[in-house]
């Protein structure tokens, strides 16, 4: 875990960076390319707002004064049980994410401090899951699903990937950041193993466990082949599947309105991001150095 | 496995306990890895040497016929092709653009936190909804593109995702597009990390923008660049939603790649057999680039 000690260098990098002269042609060209670039990154979401926010018949015109409506999201509420496939994707989000801090902090504490016969095979196998992840099994685990009886319910999304192998490593790398003194100062005032655990590493590892929570969240939540293959009913659909139901069906729906729906299935995590948009980029950065 | 409490409150310096303590925390989590991971990955291979199991007809053992059939199949060297072709187009590109937004936000440039947000933004995107927005965008005649292309440069109305020429080059733009900003995270990272001394040195010695970047900064992101191109090669052969949205693999399988194969072979026609053999495919795949981007790169990123 590298990145906690690197979020302070950029205040100390410009800190020390000289002041800049009043006019430079370089830094002007590569602020014009810069804007250029980001106008052309932000254009797709600005013209999907564009279309979603106002009448059918300005899907192709712009006009700057055009009137705002908000009947193409009312439309496409009431078109499909985007409600009830908002429930399913929370339900699989939290229980994804619950079963991923349990588990994974439990190996992680297993891998990070203690020594025992297998250590490293077992890591081992641990990471391969970086490389065969279970969005590539899909076959033998949809097989797995029959055979459980748990095709078409919200466990069977979220079940392959509660063990995660990147969790565990995450976890592990910042556990191993705890000073030994402190567990040892807890294990000479009688704390058991879960209780060190629960009060040493967990509460020193916060900043990792939202990072990972983030990307978990924002990952599932997008996530769609899995649930396509595994869910067939309103009931289990996550928004991701549903909204791909809702824009397949060839019955002349209009843009805006698909465009409407397209917006609100994303607006809880693209609003969230927007407000904490620096832990956001944060997450991405601390989870991915390791 | 919570009943360990008591138990550590004797000396710890019996290794038996904690061997014990230690099966007994990595014992959900790995439940659950082997059970839909580790074992799947091994039915897989198992079953890629059996028939479809269909009816009251079980798997018959067909020995290398599955893998005869795979050899023989054009569509599969087509999408191996497509898949080829899809991870060059998008990964040196998008960690091109990567780079070049990462100096950029790294950069006191006027702005620069709208900048970053919006290069971040499709990151956060549903790839689907990200389809979506896109289809609308490639719509022959109506679609943004046609009407910019056609008032501009006056050129007649293209079907860019009916089209076989065209049809995974403009699934390509779109995946650069969700994943360039992905990746300036990571080298905007790597970018705090480098001690500013160097470059003031460079300067120093006089040193201009390129080579401070050619002989400095690059080097120094080495092991960035290998992360990322890990990630995005895994990415390449494990994302196709917007697949489903943009083309249907079509037109005639020109936008089809492996795993959405896979998919159309086990759950549209329901060869599950044929389909564990494809997945044998993409598995030996993923590993031969894992091992051999290892080896490559091992080499190179240790700078002097």
């Amino acid at each position: 875990m590298t990145a906690s000690h690197t979020d302070t260098t950029p205040q100390a990098v410009a800190a020390s960076a000289p002041r800049r002269k009043a006019f430079d042609l370089d830094t002007a060209l590569n602020t014009f390319a810069a804007w250029v670039l980001a106008l052309l990154w932000i254009l797709p979401l600005a013209f999907a707002i564009w279309t979603a926010i106002h009448p059918s018949a300005y899907e192709a015109r712009f006009e700057l004064f055009a009137p705002l409506t908000f009947e193409n999201f009312e439309k496409a509420w009431a078109a499909a049980p985007f409600a009830r496939y908002f429930l399913n994707t929370f339900m699989l989000v939290s229980l994804i994410l619950a079963g991923q801090f349990l588990l994974c902090t439990l190996a992680a504490f297993a891998f990070a401090r203690f020594t025992f016969p297998g250590r490293s095979v077992l890591f081992t196998l641990v990471l391969l899951q970086l490389l065969v992840m279970p969005d590539i099994l899909i076959v033998e685990n949809y097989k797995t699903m029959r055979l459980l009886d748990l095709v078409d319910t919200i466990p069977a999304i979220a079940l392959p990937y509660i063990a995660s192998g990147f969790g565990i490593f995450l976890l592990r790398q910042t556990f191993l950041t705890v000073p030994r003194e402190l567990d040892e100062a807890a294990r000479i005032e009688g704390a058991s193993v879960l209780g060190i655990l629960w009060r040493v590493y967990i509460p020193l590892a916060k900043p990792t466990y939202l990072a990972y929570g983030l990307v978990s969240v924002s990952h599932h939540w997008n996530n769609f082949l899995w649930p396509l293959i595994v869910t067939n009913s309103e009931e289990t659909r996550p928004v991701t599947v549903g909204l791909s139901v809702f824009s397949a069906i060839d019955s002349g729906i209009e843009w805006s309105v698909i465009n409407a729906a397209t917006l609100m299935t994303t607006a809880p995590l693209l609003i969230a991001f927007l407000l904490f948009q620096r832990q956001f980029v944060q997450s991405f950065m601390r989870a991915g150095i390791k | 496995m919570t009943a360990t409490d008591t138990t550590a409150r004797a000396p710890l310096s019996i290794r038996g306990r904690e061997w014990i303590h230690a099966w007994l925390l990595l014992l959900p989590a790995l439940v659950f890895l082997f059970a839909f991971t580790h074992i799947p990955a091994i039915a897989t291979f198992w079953h890629s040497f059996f028939s479809t199991p269909r009816g009251r007809r079980p798997a018959r053992f067909l020995g290398l016929d599955n893998y005869e059939r795979m050899i023989a199949d054009p569509v599969f060297w087509k999408v191996m092709g497509n898949n080829l072709w899809f991870a060059l187009g998008t990964i040196p590109v998008s960690i091109a653009l990567a780079i070049v937004m990462a100096l950029w936000v790294n950069d006191r440039l006027a702005g620069r936190g709208f900048v970053r947000m919006a290069y971040f933004t499709p990151t956060v995107l549903p790839l689907i909804a990200v389809a979506n927005i896109w289809l609308f965008f490639y719509t022959p005649g109506f679609g943004l593109i046609d009407q910019v292309t056609g008032s501009l440069f006056g050129w007649p109305h293209t079907n860019w995702l009916g089209d076989p020429a065209t049809a995974l080059n403009a699934v390509i733009v779109v995946t650069v597009w969700k994943e360039a900003g992905f990746f300036m995270i990571f080298y905007l990272a790597a970018l705090q990390a480098i001690p500013p001394s160097l470059v003031e040195a460079a300067k120093i010695e006089g040193a201009g923008k390129w080579t401070i970047f050619r002989r400095i900064t690059f080097p120094l992101m080495m092991p960035t660049t290998l992360f990322v191109s890990i990630n995005a090669v895994i990415n390449s052969f494990r994302l196709v939603d917007h697949i489903f949205i943009l083309t249907d693999g079509g037109p005639d399988n020109a936008s089809s790649l492996l795993l959405f194969y896979i998919y159309e072979t086990a759950f549209e026609y329901w060869e599950t057999g044929y389909g564990a053999t494809l997945t044998v495919a993409l598995l030996v795949i993923l590993c031969a680039l894992a091992i051999g981007q290892f080896f490559l790169f091992d080499r190179k990123v240790h700078y002097k």
